[in-house]
């Protein structure tokens, strides 16, 4: 209202602010983690374009659409999920489908999907949500929670079930169901761990014990952690990262890449990144409070807290007190689809931001 | 459908909703600070560690051997040294499937099941992250064939690097030695970070006693590597210091002669030593069977070396220093010095019958001359060897004396060469055999010890440094191979009083003279043992025979010698020293046996005295005196 192009065009300055000073800083360490590929980083910067005008086209559909789409954009996911199971490529792992120019992974999508379907499930009634509603909501989680542990993608599939779980405890649901839940949690946990795929099991234990493997598992967490704490409080400098740059950083350019930036702009480089960050998330949390209705409401608060625990288990796992799960840094790590998902999921909040009825 | 009539309760939502994004943004507050606490512990608590961590990975302080010290023989030439090789080396933890390995590289490089199960052995016991030799000393086309495959071979590299190379082979390999692979044990024995890139020791010969300056000293380069262990740069590099600089007493021709002469034996063992009787500097010395040491210097196979160590012709045994041969009559020159000096007349005879007993005994003590020598004095009993005119003088003497002479020419104990594991023969004594057998000394041991046989055992070394104090009339010279360094210059120099310690065996010259006519007569009179080398020699030579009996003959029994299997056949030695007046050269040969002294070691003398005199030998003279 105040900036009428802006506000027709339906873009949050300081989101859009945000997402495009965490793009900038993700393509400058990219250069250094892809031993300086222009080529890649140019591959990079155009996956994030695509991701801005995806970004764009979602800003412009009122969250009510988006809300009435929700059965619809799920069930197509699952279908995708389905085919990947079927279809997918990838090493070892079944994550990817060919759609021919381009490659994406169904698996990212659901983080968006997931909250989407759930919020708009629990919004159609009062809150907080009743017993029968709740149970349609964790059906509709562990449905593509299963689908993606089977290909198998443990990390991804954790941070899937939580934003569901994250939706419907922004619900309202009662602190005594909660407290039951996690008991019975806790008591089925032992089975999760059978049902768990060996190289699963073997990066939890590696966590705890990381020198017990040097040349295996535990390689990736001992190398990532030396290069963060060589970096020091100042960093190697860009492009000086001996770790990175002699190849002792595996999964360099995607997954560790929060160690290459550790190891060449120091704790000091690490601040500005998480203020970065912070930019998004406090903006994030804004649009989620100032929301009009439940749905809008829900939807904000669970992309925006999804953001901030993707950042923080990449980061942990990064200097090794998470298992590494394969949870790349959102908008640093290099890889299209999660781009383009986090971007996504930005048009999502511009979009429940900017459709805000004139109240008084 | 129930909650159509129902009016939301926006302000109730609205609280419950805010209530739980403050817990969010709590819980996001404390995410972050343990993000950070955790940044902080690694990035400022604990920096220089990972600082330390960091550089370790990629800086590496590799040790780099030292090129092992040449040997050269006195007259120049290289009897050890080193070629350039390159070996397949593999790090077992780089290399995924060892079978598929093995597999591709026998595609591209000829290697048989044997070798192929080995590599497999080696990658399979290998030490953790440390690069094992798979294939040593490739050739040069097996270089370009694996350079241009090497994509297919993670893992594997080539190294270039220097063997060990003997160029006169088997001819020296007693004498020098060889280098091995170091073992577990040298491990053991070295802890020594001088070793760390060494990938050979010294096992025998001068290899081993000279090890310690042989090696050199260790260098180092620090090298900047990648995560595959690539190397990137030098950073910095410490040459190695080479190791000594060797130069032997040994001839290379007299050595090649030597070597030869035992070769062309017709399947026989034996040895031949020769030294120079003015510094002990020993001018040749050959064993033979022998084995090819740079077979070791390349990674000798476990099969080839099975075969030398089970082979009955012992191949790796150093009969110079380590065989141990009853020395028969070569002893008998020392014997009579020691009369000499105890009062026997040069003009003291004996007659010969064929055979002696000892008073009050039916036993016969059998001269090799069946008929007799007749009337024998001194000088002739030298230049015939006759047993009978020893046995009597033995008797006279006494095992006392016998042990006593024996000992003073160095007999019964090692000569200190600077070679490792000789051995020193047996001088015995009643009191050694009263310990050794627990029995009691019998005259009859006292009479066959003054012919040198019984318990008597002298190893060639010990021989030819006898025959060297015969030489140089009772001046002993101690043995030595190495030449020390101060003395490179002035090998042939005759100011050689300060190498070894002189000890003189005290004696009248008239004595020595009697002994020196006899060893002479030995080759020149026409009555002696060896004249058959004596007519065609150009220098004179003083030598004697010695026919050795490794089994007794019963008392009456006639055997011819073709009944007797080779191995009870008698061994055949001959010592000699030329020539006569100022000797230069002493010389032992034995042949395990080979028969007669005369007929087979003396020959092998004449050809070692031709060659170290006229600097070469006529074929047809040597061939000529070998049919005598």
């Amino acid at each position: 209202m105040r900036n009428n192009l802006v506000y027709r065009l339906h873009i949050d300055t300081p989101l859009l602010a945000g997402v495009i000073i965490m793009c900038l800083l993700g393509l400058v360490v990219l250069y250094s983690a892809s031993e300086q590929s222009l080529d890649l980083v140019a591959k990079q910067g155009l996956r994030m374009l695509v991701g801005l005008l995806l970004m764009l086209f979602v800003a412009q559909i009122p969250p009510q659409r988006l809300a009435h789409w929700a059965p619809l954009v799920y069930s197509g996911a699952l279908i995708l999920l389905c085919l990947v199971l079927l279809f997918g490529t990838g090493r070892g792992v079944q994550r990817w489908l060919d759609a021919g120019i381009f490659r994406f992974q169904p698996s990212e999508l659901m983080k968006l999907v997931v909250p989407l379907m759930v919020a708009s499930l629990v919004a159609k009634k009062l809150l907080p949500p009743d017993f029968k509603t709740i149970l349609i909501a964790i059906f509709v989680i562990a449905i593509p929670t299963f689908l993606i542990g089977r290909q198998p993608d443990l990390g991804t599939a954790i941070v899937v079930a939580a934003s569901g779980l994250v939706v419907l405890f922004f619900s309202g649901i009662s602190w005594k169901f909660i407290r039951n839940s996690l008991f019975f949690g806790i008591a089925i946990a032992p089975i999760g761990w059978f049902a768990m795929h060996e190289y699963q099991r073997q990066r939890i234990l590696t966590l705890f014990n990381p020198d017990n493997d040097a040349l295996g598992a535990g390689y990736h967490i001992i190398q990532s952690i030396i290069a963060v704490g060589s970096g020091g409080v100042f960093g190697k400098g860009w492009l000086n990262g001996t770790q990175s740059h002699l190849e002792f950083l595996p999964e360099r350019a995607t997954d560790f890449i929060f160690a290459v930036y550790c190891e060449e702009f120091g704790l000091i480089g690490v601040v500005v990144m998480l203020l970065g960050y912070s930019l998004i998330i406090a903006r994030g949390t804004q649009i989620a409070i100032y929301a009009q209705d439940t749905f809008g409401r829900l939807l904000a608060i669970v992309l925006t807290l999804m953001l901030f625990i993707s950042v923080f288990i990449n980061m942990s796992m990064v200097t090794g007190q998470l298992p590494v799960v394969g949870i790349p840094l959102p908008l640093i790590s290099y890889g299209g689809t999660s781009v383009v998902t986090v971007m996504i999921c930005m048009g999502v909040l511009m979009s429940i931001q900017t459709h805000r009825r004139l109240v008084f | 459908m129930k909650s159509f009539g129902e009016i939301r309760d926006s302000n109730l939502e609205r609280d419950i909703f805010l209530n739980r994004v403050l817990l969010a943004v709590v819980a996001t507050f404390l995410m972050v600070f343990l993000v950070i606490i955790r940044l902080i512990y690694l990035q400022v608590y604990n920096h220089q560690h990972y600082t330390t961590l960091s550089t370790d990975n990629y800086i590496k302080v590799r040790p780099v051997a030292p090129p092992r010290g040449v040997i050269y023989s006195s007259d120049g030439v290289m009897l050890a040294g080193n070629r350039p090789s390159f070996n397949l080396v593999g790090v077992p933890e780089k290399i995924g499937d060892t079978d598929l390995l093995v597999y591709e590289l026998s595609q591209i490089i000829d290697i048989d099941r044997i070798k192929q199960r080995q590599i497999i052995r080696t990658l399979d016991t290998a030490t953790r992250f440390a690069a094992v030799p798979l294939i040593t000393d490739l050739s040069e086309e097996q270089v370009a064939l694996f350079s241009v495959n090497s994509h297919k071979f993670t893992g594997v590299t080539i190294e270039a690097g220097l063997s060990r190379f003997y160029p006169l082979g088997e001819d020296t390999a007693h004498l020098l030695g060889y280098v091995s692979r170091i073992s577990n044990t040298d491990k053991v024995r070295l802890q020594d970070s001088n070793y760390a890139a060494s990938q050979y020791i010294g096992k025998t010969g001068v290899e081993r006693k000279q090890e310690l300056s042989l090696h050199g000293t260790v260098g180092s380069k620090t090298i900047e590597i990648n995560a595959e262990g690539r190397l990137l740069r030098v950073v910095d590099r410490e040459p190695p210091v080479p190791g000594q600089e060797l130069r032997l007493t040994i001839d290379s021709k007299l050595q090649r002669k030597a070597a030869s002469l035992l070769r062309n034996l017709d399947n026989l063992s034996g040895s031949i030593v020769a030294m120079d009787v003015r510094t002990g500097g020993v001018l040749a010395m050959a064993s033979y069977p022998s084995y090819d040491p740079n077979a070791f210097a390349s990674g000798i196979s476990p099969e080839l070396y099975t075969a030398w160590m089970n082979s009955p012709f012992r191949p790796l045994f150093d009969r110079s220093i380590q065989g141990q041969y009853p020395p028969g009559s070569t002893v008998k020159p020392l014997l009579a010095l020691a009369a000499l000096e105890n009062g026997l007349l040069s003009s003291h005879t004996v007659k010969c019958n064929g055979w002696f007993s000892l008073p009050r005994d039916s036993h016969r003590y059998r001269c090799w001359e069946k008929e007799g020598h007749g009337v024998v004095n001194l000088v002739e009993a030298i230049e015939r060897s006759c047993d009978v005119f020893f046995y009597s003088l033995s008797n006279d003497m006494g095992i006392k004396m016998i042990n006593t002479v024996l000992d003073r020419f160095g007999l019964g104990k090692a000569t200190g060469i600077d070679l490792p594991n000789e051995e020193k023969g047996l001088v015995p004594s009643p009191e050694w055999k009263k310990k050794a057998k627990k029995l009691p000394w019998y005259p009859g041991e006292t009479v066959i010890t003054g012919i040198g046989q019984g318990f008597l055992l002298a190893t060639p070394l010990q021989l030819a440094k006898f025959a060297a104090t015969l030489a140089n009339r009772g001046k002993v010279v101690e043995p030595f191979v190495i030449m020390q360094t101060e003395q490179r210059d002035s090998s042939d120099s005759e100011k050689s009083d300060d190498i070894s310690t002189i000890k003189n065996l005290p004696s009248d010259s008239s004595h020595w003279k009697v002994i020196n006519d006899g060893m002479v007569a030995v080759v020149h009179s026409s009555k002696g043992t060896a004249r058959g080398i004596g007519y065609t020699s150009k220098t004179k030579i003083a030598g004697k025979t010695g026919t050795s009996q490794v089994f007794s003959i019963g008392q009456d029994e006639e055997l011819d010698e073709e009944d007797i299997p080779d191995h009870l056949k008698d061994h055949a030695l001959f010592v000699a020293y030329a020539p006569p007046i100022n000797p230069q050269i002493a010389l032992a040969v034995v042949v395990e046996h080979g028969g007669s002294g005369s007929a087979t070691a003396a020959p092998l003398a004449r050809a070692i005295l031709d060659q170290y005199f006229n600097g070469k030998v006529d074929a047809e003279q040597s061939s000529l005196s070998a049919s005598y």
